[in-house]
């Protein structure tokens, strides 16, 4: 153990100073660093290590893109279409309508089955349809068209949640599907959550629709022709109650997606929204605003009404959208108009939002309490093992210096949990060397020579260390496989100081040991 | 003049205390189990779902104001903590009857009462489908931690050594939960990494000393296992003190200077390291006396009447 080849020592000397060099741009202020990025050359590490929103502060978000509802609003478009066929084709049945993820039906008389399943193919070729004995017949999606359903709604949601966020300006969002059906979101630097949130939370699905004037309606059951639905007006009052309710004709004049765009604006000193219709958009709006004049148009938004103005002369490029907003709800509606709605309301999962001054907390805590910890340490290990504490403290430093090195190498991300682990290493990794110390005072005392006596120690402590640390190191793998989020953050950083203080331990301080050894040949050892 | 742990030479009878050991620690674990079982653990929003927030106010904090302000709510059960300095609050809310949806409209009831006059330093929600996955999750790693751990130990030593180990390492898990328990601090993702870290320290502990074990078994074949045990043990000793002061040293700089939010896990950790030694002495090792270890000599000689046995029968 005690022979180093050339090439062993310049090897063990190569990585420790490149971890220090690649450690190095952390210590230094991200300002500075980036300027060095311009200005050094271009072989020189200016990585920093990646703070973790618990640290530099912003918001995670999970959510869950709904896309039950397409499938229903899919469901609902073929039930729609079915009746006017069936009713066409003169065909009896009862219980038409869609039941979670399937719509239904009952044929009354089984000579029908055959015809009503080819409509079914007819209207929707993507769909399954099976018949039952008794004539209920059931139409669902089958595997394949389910997953393209959802994957569609998913890459969908992800470029429209991505747009609304560029929309705040902030700085590296981070906008990434994670499972099935789930949307990651991170953004750094936000200390408001609510808005954030807000602005997720809406689909922002946009209409323009003619009020149904035949019928005066009142409440959300009242009977409406059949081209009508009621909708009810976004303002509420004191109960939480809608206060008015309207019928609106089903078919849209133009939708959300003829919008080139939007702006917060304003009129007579109210807040308004001022918006643009692409070519078609501004043909289909213009001819029916121009026949229409006097009467009422309805703006639904997401199933409610937000406006339902007079129509005083044809309108066709561009409107507004009065809807007594405030500023910032207006701003807010340009932004969700601008970025298009999303195929599925979002669902938040999970939030954890740390604030700014928090996160600079943390961090100060963490370095003190790194600091006091490194303090204590290498004060104990120089008071048990003298000369050899401070060698394995020089290479617990470097332990320091490595893991740091990884983690900007890795560009893993630091997180809270991550610096108890860097604290907890601190104090694991010297563990190695006090096995290997512990050898040698033993072997000392078995009467070896100061040389044989290193030697043994050495290579005895070896498979002890080997053996301890991989069981350790296990455990850290299975942490960071499990874990959620920050707990990963310190999986990461206790898996890469294991190993780490496994290089230090038998390659770092053996080398400082045993190049003293040479040189100074003793005939007696204290450790 | 070096300061000196453990004086050379020494040399304490462990295994003669196993018997009190084996008690203590059968009542410690029926204890965990039955506190846990009765009072139950302190689940936090990571695992039951639910609502905190974490506030910073002007001035000191009225916290018996902002109790009956937020417990007017009807949002169930609130309650209010400072949080390491007296203008610093911590807010947890049950999860709320519902959904998803209405665990966020109870945050927004909640900052629409605490108004913009305070600081937001931390809003964290967890909702009931994560909160199930991360019970499963959190529950999965220790477990599967515990399997890999006992494979790894059972190919490197023999299989009575893996079993040993591992119920050394079950004894310690289950009395940080029981621990957790009894003295109702909360039980989260944080906690489960410190179950998991406390194992990784526990069989660290345990194989160092079972290496030692193995060792003197081949040196010393004529002694006995009780002798062979103890020797290894006080062998030993210095490095388990030595590295159980350094990081117990670590772990209390983490518990009084980082943060708030660490603390339990570096509470939790002290705790591991203190039952981790203890069970690595009194528990791992003196059970080998219990699983008929086969000594390396005995081994050989029954192979070779093995041997022998199928020769003849050939």
């Amino acid at each position: 153990m005690l022979h180093f080849p050339r090439w062993k020592k310049i090897l063990v000397v190569a990585i420790c100073a490149l971890g220090i060099l690649y450690a190095f741009p952390n210590a230094i202020d991200r300002s500075t660093v980036d300027e060095w990025a311009v200005t050094m050359p271009s072989w020189l590490p200016v990585q920093q290590l990646n703070l973790g929103l618990d640290l530099r502060g912003g918001s995670h978000l999970l959510l869950r893109v709904e896309y039950e509802q397409i499938v229903a609003d899919r469901l609902e478009a073929i039930v729609g279409g079915l009746r006017t066929e069936l009713r066409r084709a003169d065909v009896g049945y009862t219980g038409l309508g869609v039941v979670g993820s399937a719509a239904t039906l009952t044929v009354r008389d089984d000579a029908d089955e055959s015809r009503v399943t080819t409509l079914i193919e007819e209207l929707d070729p993507n769909v399954n349809v099976d018949v039952g004995d008794d004539g209920a017949v059931t139409i669902t999606f089958d595997e394949v068209e389910l997953t393209q359903i959802r994957d569609n709604a998913i890459v969908q949601s992800i470029e429209i949640v991505r747009r609304r966020i560029d929309e705040l300006g902030t700085t590296e969002p981070i906008i990434q599907r994670q499972g099935l059906d789930r949307i990651l979101v991170q953004v750094p630097g936000i200390d408001d959550s609510s808005a954030l949130i807000s602005l997720l939370g809406q689909t922002a699905r946009l209409s323009f629709h003619l009020l149904d004037e035949t019928v005066t309606v009142s409440g959300p059951n009242d009977p409406v022709p059949a081209g009508s639905r009621v909708y009810p007006d976004n303002d509420v009052d004191a109960n939480g109650n809608p206060i008015a309710y309207y019928a609106v004709e089903r078919r849209p004049i133009v939708s959300g997606e003829s919008l080139t765009d939007a702006r917060p604006s304003f009129q007579d000193g109210a807040p308004i929204v001022s918006f643009r219709f692409d070519s078609v958009g501004a043909r289909r709006f213009g001819e029916t605003t121009g026949n229409n004049v006097g009467r009422r148009l309805a703006i639904l938004l997401d199933e409610e009404i937000i406006s339902a103005p007079v129509i005083r002369a044809r309108i066709a490029e561009s409107g507004i959208i009065e809807g007594g907003f405030t500023v910032e709800t207006a701003n807010e509606l340009a932004i969700l108009l601008r970025a298009g709605a999303l195929p599925a309301e979002l669902t938040v999962l999970e939030e954890r939002t740390v604030g700014p001054g928090l996160g600079q907390d943390s961090i100060d805590a963490g370095m003190s309490a790194a600091l006091i910890g490194l303090a204590l340490v290498i004060f104990f290990m120089i008071a048990v093992y003298g000369w050899f504490g401070l060698a394995a403290v020089v290479a617990l430093l470097i332990n320091l210096a490595l893991i740091m090195a990884a983690l900007s190498l890795l560009q893993a991300t630091l997180t809270l949990p991550g610096i108890a682990g860097i604290v907890l290493t601190v104090g694991m990794a010297v563990d190695a060397n006090v096995l290997i110390f512990e050898r040698i005072r033993e072997e000392i005392r078995n009467g070896r020579t100061p040389m044989s006596a290193i030697d043994a120690g050495y290579s005895r402590a070896f498979t002890t260390i080997i053996d301890s640390n991989l069981t350790t190191l296990i455990a850290a793998i299975l942490l960071f496989a499990m874990g959620a989020g920050p707990v990963r953050g310190f999986a990461v950083t206790l898996s890469i100081g294991i190993l780490a203080s496994m290089f230090t331990a038998i390659m770092v301080t053996r080398l400082m040991i045993v190049t003293w050894l040479m040189r100074a040949r003793p005939k007696t050892l204290t450790v | 003049m070096r300061l000196q742990l453990v004086k050379p030479g020494t040399n304490i009878n462990f295994l003669s205390a196993r018997k009190i050991a084996f008690v203590f620690s059968a009542l410690l674990l029926a204890g965990s189990i039955a506190v846990t079982a009765v009072v139950g653990l302190n689940f936090g929003i990571d695992f039951r779902g639910g609502i905190l927030l974490e506030i910073q106010t002007e001035g000191p904090a009225d916290i018996s104001t902002l109790r009956d302000d937020l417990n007017g709510l009807g949002l169930g059960e609130v309650s209010l903590q400072e949080f390491g300095a007296p203008n610093d609050v911590l807010i947890r809310i049950q999860r709320q009857e519902g959904e998803e949806a209405e665990q966020m409209a109870a945050i927004e009831i909640v900052r629409g009462v605490l108004g913009d006059g305070v600081e937001y330093r931390r809003t964290e929600f967890v909702g009931p489908t994560v909160g199930a996955e991360l019970i499963e999750a959190g529950a999965t790693a220790v477990i599967l931690a515990m399997a890999a751990i006992l494979v790894y130990i059972w190919f490197r030593f023999e299989w009575q050594f893996g079993v040993c180990a591992v119920a050394a390492l079950l004894h310690d898990i289950i009395s940080t939960i029981g621990l957790f328990a009894l003295i109702q601090h909360e039980f989260n993702l944080a906690t489960v990494a410190a179950l998991l870290t406390i194992a990784g320290y526990s069989i660290n502990d345990t194989v160092v000393v079972f290496d030692r074990v193995r060792e003197n078994l081949r040196r010393y074949r004529k002694a006995g296992m009780i002798e062979i045990l103890n020797r290894s043990l006080n062998e030993t000793l210095s490095r388990t003190i030595m590295t159980s002061v350094t990081t117990l040293l670590a772990l209390l700089a983490l518990y009084f200077f980082g943060g708030e939010i660490i603390r339990d896990f570096a509470f939790a950790m002290m705790w591991g390291i203190v039952i981790g030694t203890y069970s690595s002495i009194f528990i791992a090792v003196p059970l080998l006396l219990q699983v008929n270890l086969r000594r390396p000599d005995e081994k050989k000689v029954e192979e070779s009447a093995e041997a022998k046995f199928a020769n003849r029968g050939s």
